[in-house]
């Protein structure tokens, strides 16, 4: 791919990597070995788009997104990141003293919503902290915008003075919905958002997270394995394997025609809802398997549009 | 399916019941300070011998609660309120569930013997500080008249019918040795060691991933094809219902809203609640527009009020009024 700078895209990354060390046992404890979680990706993607990062449990998925986001440090490679406030940055190289401001525009939605919201905060505090952390309403404004918020996601304004209890899953996902949306941000990353939520919640929270992309403009990093859940939402799909993109294009190239042997493994394991259709799971196993794919071509595969 | 009277007891010489299994009006309360919360009421079902039954529903609808009744691992403050549970094994009577004593060598024959389970995550269901091998040999040496060598050998063999290769070595490992996948594969080698009559699956694939989820789905299928085991799968996943059951039940809020063949009800739901719940799955159909919600295909109809299920044409039961039912067979 070329990389020349270009301001159409949002979000440009550029051979990313992310790499844990492996420390020997013992007293000294020397460094003996590296974990290659994120390996050298490379993509862009336009405002307002939603993009899906999807591959087994530890094909470094979630890495990625945290580290585009800057919630751990890059161990190399480029974020360059639209801002409204600083114009074209490379998150991964700015100091965490400049990333505060950028907070506002990137936000984080996480899997769980009942161990990601402060069991002994109100709802009215949780959603209104980034106010408060960022100095940017307080006491009747920081209320007012926190009771606006809470209705946008499908909640009440009286919900405020409740604590996360009294509140089922789907209606935590909200709360945490809310309190991402608060700073009005650009950039939403969605981690497993939907995935611990029964079905017919899910289906709520995920036409909400698409009407408030319509209305703030948002742009999404949807992390998920449910897979028919990404061909719903994403414009385009990032197939992960062992730390890298294998695959890349929009999501109609990706479901229809796949043409990386991982993306064709991962798409034969979906148990279709047709009984006629029956499960013939093709080249699956354990994550890096070296016989897994043994003969097949496993070079990664970038489509254009 | 017909109610059926329990035949008499120690009649060996008779084929088996054409059955493993029959829940009859099961009821399951809860009680707490706020009172009583009734967690499933007039569940009937029943699984044919080597089929496959799965129970469908969102968290809450009482699909774990009929299945542990099953094992009768309800504790307090739950309660087992009604109804019967009755096994028929291959030989020797029937065991009504129900009527056990807790104390009773009866139940612990049905557990881990007749009946066994796999649940969800599989690093619960194993023991941390105990090997592989002497988990699996724990459960043999319980329900098998055999020596701790033979018992060694079964495991291994089990071991290696689920797939994990180098079983002998294995044995000796211990369960953080093993990937997600593997683990369930243990467990299910745990579960099917004994050879029980039923094996009740209890969400197994939830927590795995997707491909990982194929080869564990692939493996309980050919295994139950192999040993004559009939499985009751609990799930939320429509996929998996449609590529494991033979039969489903749909349940809502503690009863049972439609229940029969898996392609009628999965190609032509009738329930408004079972319609809603397919609506909401992402695919094909939905692809492009918004969601169905079940609210958005129940359009403000109430069905919080329970109806009996009644029989339609096509075979299978249906918690709607006769009118309704005869509209939509038109």
């Amino acid at each position: 791919m070329t990389m020349k700078a270009d301001t159409a895209y949002m979000l440009d990354v550029r051979n990313l990597r992310k790499y844990f060390p492996v420390y020997s046992k013992g007293v000294i404890r020397r460094q003996v070995d590296e974990i290659r979680a994120v390996d050298d990706i490379s993509f862009r993607l336009k405002g307002g788009e939603t993009l899906g990062i999807v591959g087994e449990s530890g094909s470094g998925k979630t890495t990625a997104s945290r580290a585009i986001l800057r919630a751990i440090r890059p161990t190399g490679g480029e974020v360059w990141f639209e801002s409204d406030r600083l114009g074209r940055v490379d998150l991964a190289q700015l100091p965490d003293k400049a990333l505060k401001p950028l907070r506002q525009e990137m936000q984080m939605i996480f899997q769980d919503p009942f161990s990601s919201l402060n069991p002994r905060m109100t709802v009215g505090d949780i959603v209104g902290e980034p106010l408060q952390i960022h100095d940017l309403a307080t006491g009747a404004k920081r209320r007012d915008m926190v009771a606006e918020m809470l209705e946008k996601v499908g909640l009440l304004a009286r919900h405020m003075q409740r604590y996360p209890h009294a509140f089922s899953g789907g209606q935590r996902q909200r709360i945490g919905i809310a309190r991402a949306l608060i700073m009005r941000p650009k950039l939403i990353v969605a981690d497993e958002a939907v995935s611990a939520l029964d079905v017919s919640v899910q289906a709520q929270v995920i036409n909400l997270l698409q009407d408030l992309q319509e209305e703030f403009k948002l742009t999404y990093l949807f992390v998920a394995h449910d897979l028919s859940v990404v061909r719903h939402i994403c414009n385009r799909v990032a197939v992960m394997y062992l730390g890298k993109i294998v695959e890349f294009g929009s999501t109609e190239v990706i479901f229809n025609r796949p043409q990386h042997p991982y993306t064709k493994a991962l798409l034969s394991a979906i148990p279709s809802p047709d009984p006629d259709e029956p499960l013939r799971p093709q080249m699956v196993g354990e994550i890096g398997d070296a016989n897994r794919f043994a003969g097949h071509d496993m070079t990664p595969v970038f489509h254009e549009d | 399916m017909a109610r059926t009277s329990p035949p008499p007891p120690d009649n060996p010489s008779s084929k088996p019941h054409e059955n493993v299994l029959e829940v009859e009006d099961l009821a399951v309360s809860f009680f707490s300070e706020e009172g009583e919360v009734r967690a499933v009421t007039g569940v009937t079902f029943a699984i044919k011998r080597g089929e496959c039954l799965a129970i469908v529903g969102e968290s809450g609808s009482g699909k774990s609660v009929s299945a542990y009744s099953i094992l009768r691992l309800i504790q307090a403050p739950g309660r087992i309120m009604g109804g019967s549970i009755r096994l028929y094994p291959r030989t020797g009577g029937v065991v009504d569930v129900t009527a056990l004593g807790e104390k009773d060598d009866r139940l612990y024959h049905v557990r881990g013997g007749l009946v066994s389970m796999i649940f969800q995550e599989p690093m619960t269901a194993l023991s941390p500080v105990h090997t592989v091998g002497n988990q699996i040999c724990e459960a043999i040496l319980l329900h098998q008249n055999v020596t701790a060598k033979e018992a060694e050998e079964l495991a291994a063999g089990m071991l290696a019918k689920v797939g994990i290769p180098n079983p002998r070595a294995r044995l000796s490992q211990y369960p953080h040795e093993f990937s997600g996948g593997m683990r369930q594969r243990v467990v299910i080698a745990m579960a099917l060691v004994c050879r029980p009559e039923l094996l009740i699956a209890d969400e197994p694939t939830t927590a795995l991933d997707v491909t990982i989820q194929a080869q564990i789905l692939t493996l309980i299928r050919d295994l139950q094809a192999e040993m004559g085991t009939s499985v009751l799968f609990i799930t939320h996943d429509i996929g998996v219902v449609a590529q494991m059951a033979d039969e489903v039940c749909v349940m809502y809020k503690g009863r049972i809203v439609e229940r029969g063949g898996v392609r009628p009800v999965l190609k032509k739901p009738l329930h408004p609640y079972t319609r809603g719940l397919l609506g909401a799955i992402p695919g094909m159909a939905s692809l492009g527009k918004r969601l169905p919600t079940i609210e958005t295909v129940l359009a403000g109809r109430d069905i919080s009020q329970p109806l009996p299920l009644r029989p339609t044409q096509d075979g299978r039961l249906v918690a709607l009024s006769e009118e309704e039912i005869l509209q939509m067979s038109v």
